[in-house]
């Protein structure tokens, strides 16, 4: 794991290193103890951020968690409380939105209705006075880019949610800004275009090469599109990582439930040795083969994603320490979805646990059903420990 | 026979009577009045009553038809008398000038009344529909105490020494304008503000993110976006304000010819209801044919879209 990044959240994993390492670069864009009170409601909670040049940054919450407010500060259409954001050196906060060279696409895209395509994408170059001929190339050249080249002369509502998209990608484009903001980008279109077009934006964002902040709810998008994720609750960040890394090692309750699914066991730490743990939870016993910052006796929560839980129809035989990580339930619920199955587990203690299953076989020998009793199975590494 | 009386009793009776309820009402109280009229403005003058020939006639088994059309003429014949051309020409400016003033200060009313808290909105509107309350006449009556020449304007800026002796605002261009653009101002402000406050903040975001001040993102944006807004409220002013008679009778003077005061002075001094007709029918048709070429022009580049 790398250096601690000065001004960098302190976002410590399970294993008590920094989980979440800027890869290294310049700070580009700084955000210092950005605050933003409405009414006395903090609506933005004394966040810092750094990101660097040419990285996609997603503020991922849930709605009413601050991220839009954030993404409006930067664009210039909220004045912060207190606090301060730097671009490339420069502190911009009290900087107007139209003088910041920062372009945003907006939700559901706010495309002027009464010009046309050609003209939306011309709106920013016009104001920077550039002279028409530039202005003409630099327009076809993002239309090119966005292959709306044969639209340029219809009015937005004459094209569909995807052509209005690209649109507005193209026109917060044009003006190549240092920093593009991007909000729910996605939001506005059906699900099946939804997915075609992520990978698509980041291609195109990556070839233009600008550094993007991006805010979504959908964590599906955050995860496909983002070099890094933000996770904000209540005007707060609670982790910044790398996809895999908010994921795989969550750094407290609210992100293992937020990001994916996740079986959450309420134990105590029963023994804690540098390189392992063990855990004493109503269901079972969690012996867990990593190390974790904290005392014996403390109150801990053991997360565990569905993915990684075995089912079989025989008491595990296989485990390293066979009083450990597993537990017998009964299938309650199931739900076949074609690449995998969800199965719900009914625990003695009540509990339900939620285990995935790939269809790896076409034909396999044995399927648990409605009212079976089965064993859920874990190795050591599956599990986080989270102790907030 | 059965598909005849299908065709008399309409599938969906409720739908046909709302529809039908107020074609009735235009038909009645509209098309009818005004076929009178036309029919009024080519018959003959006469003595008696009514004071106008009849258009047909019936004798002898003949049915005659006596269209007389000098009435329409004579008002276009300017070089025998051009009063009824000028008139026009005089009406539709002074109608064109109370538009543009109710438009220039009626967009910024409407501008901040649609930006303004809604909690605080209704009390604004409330603002704008108070004059209302009290009687037109009576207003236009006001404005005459104000501006007379020992009215409340003059003496207060005696008393302050602006002037020395009263300057003449009563029965003058000035005093018709203030009139008109006071009287109809409310009529610019309701359709823009109506426009207006459905505006998405967002387009305007969306300008200045992209560099326009607000200044420029006001003329490339708002302007454009409300033009349906500026057209309905220009509209409701300019139409009226044609054929306006009180307050140019009131506080209009000599020079300010008005069509509605030569209309007034042919009916009931003249006493000459086909002319006053005459002029009534070419008033309406100098309204009518260039609104109409101007909604088909604007439905054309519409093309059906949105605004």
């Amino acid at each position: 794991m790398g250096e601690l990044a000065s001004g960098h959240p302190n976002v410590v994993a399970p294993d008590g290193t920094l989980a979440a390492a800027a890869p290294a670069d310049t700070h580009f864009l700084r955000i210092e103890k950005l605050v933003k009170e409405f009414d006395g409601l903090v609506a933005v909670d004394n966040v810092s951020l750094d990101i660097c040049k040419g990285e996609i940054f997603a503020l991922l919450g849930s709605s009413g968690c601050g991220k839009s407010t954030l993404l409006r500060m930067l664009a210039g259409f909220e004045m912060p409380t207190s606090g301060r954001i730097f671009l490339d050196g420069k502190d911009i906060a009290a900087l107007p939105p139209y003088i910041r060279p920062i372009n945003m696409m907006f939700q559901s895209y706010a495309l002027f209705p009464h010009l046309t395509v050609w003209d939306n994408v011309a709106f920013g170059l016009k104001r920077d006075g550039l002279p028409k001929d530039q202005i003409a190339e630099r327009v076809e050249k993002m239309l090119g880019l966005v292959q709306l080249k044969p639209y340029a002369k219809r009015k937005p509502h004459q094209l569909s949610g995807g052509q209005q998209q690209r649109v507005a990608l193209a026109r917060s484009l044009a003006k190549r800004p240092q920093l593009m903001l991007l909000d729910e980008p996605l939001g506005a279109l059906d699900k099946k275009l939804r997915e075609r077009t992520q990978l698509e934006l980041v291609n195109i964002i990556e070839s233009v090469g600008v550094t993007c902040v991006m805010v979504t709810h959908d964590q599906e998008e955050a995860m496909t599109m983002a070099s890094r994720i933000a996770i904000m609750s209540e005007g707060r960040i609670l982790q910044v990582g790398a996809p895999h890394e908010v994921y795989e090692t969550p750094s407290c309750r609210f992100v293992a439930d937020f990001i994916g699914n996740v079986n959450l066991f309420e134990g105590k730490l029963t023994e804690d040795a540098s390189d392992h743990v063990v855990i004493e939870t109503p269901e079972c016993t969690h012996y867990v083969g990593h190390g974790i910052t904290g005392t014996e006796g403390m109150a801990v929560s053991v997360a565990i994603r569905p993915e990684k839980i075995r089912i079989t129809q025989q008491p595990p035989s296989d485990l390293a320490r066979p009083a450990c990580n597993w537990v017998k339930g009964e299938v309650v619920d199931l739900a076949y979805l074609g690449s995998y199955t969800v199965y719900h587990l009914k625990l003695a203690t009540g509990m339900i646990l939620k285990a995935t299953v790939a269809s790896v076989e076409r034909l396999p020998d044995w399927q648990p059903t409605w009212g079976d009793s089965v064993f859920a199975s874990w190795d050591e590494y599956a599990m986080v420990v989270l102790t907030q | 026979m059965r598909k005849l009386i299908t065709r008399l009793i309409p599938r969906d009776p409720g739908r046909s009577f709302v529809i039908g309820v107020p074609y009735l009402w235009l038909i009645l109280f509209f098309l009818v009045p005004f076929l009178i009229v036309l029919k009024i403005s080519m018959s003959e003058m006469q003595v008696g009553v009514p004071p106008f020939k009849p258009l047909f006639g019936w004798a002898d088994d003949f049915l005659s038809v006596r269209i007389y059309l000098g009435n329409l003429f004579s008002l276009f014949d300017v070089a025998n008398d051009n009063l009824y051309a000028v008139t026009y020409l005089s009406s539709l400016k002074y109608a064109a000038f109370t538009t543009l003033l109710c438009l220039f200060i009626g967009f910024p009313f409407a501008y901040f009344l649609a930006r303004s808290r809604p909690t605080i909105r209704p009390v604004l509107m409330m603002l704008v529909m108070l004059p209302f309350w009290t009687s037109f006449l009576l207003r236009v009556y006001a404005w005459k105490g104000i501006l007379a020449n020992h009215g409340v304007l003059n003496n207060l800026m005696i008393w302050l020494g602006v002037i020395d002796e009263p300057v003449r605002m009563l029965h003058t261009p000035f005093s018709l304008m203030i009139g008109m653009v006071y009287g109809y101002l409310p009529f610019m402000v309701l359709p823009l503000y109506a426009n207006l406050v459905k505006l998405d903040v967002r387009f305007l975001e969306a300008a200045a993110d992209l560099g326009a001040t607000p200044w420029k993102a006001f003329w490339l944006i708002t302007v454009p976006l409300s033009k349906s807004g500026i057209v309905a409220g220009s509209m409701l002013v300019f139409i009226p304000c044609v054929g306006e008679f009180v307050i140019p009778d009131l506080l209009g003077g000599p020079e300010t010819l008005m069509i509605g005061r030569v209309l007034w002075d042919e009916l009931f001094s003249n006493n000459d209801w086909p002319r006053a007709a005459a002029v009534a029918v070419v008033t309406i048709l100098l309204i009518i044919v260039p609104l109409a070429i101007f909604n088909k022009y604007q439905a054309e580049q519409q093309g059906g879209g949105r605004t």
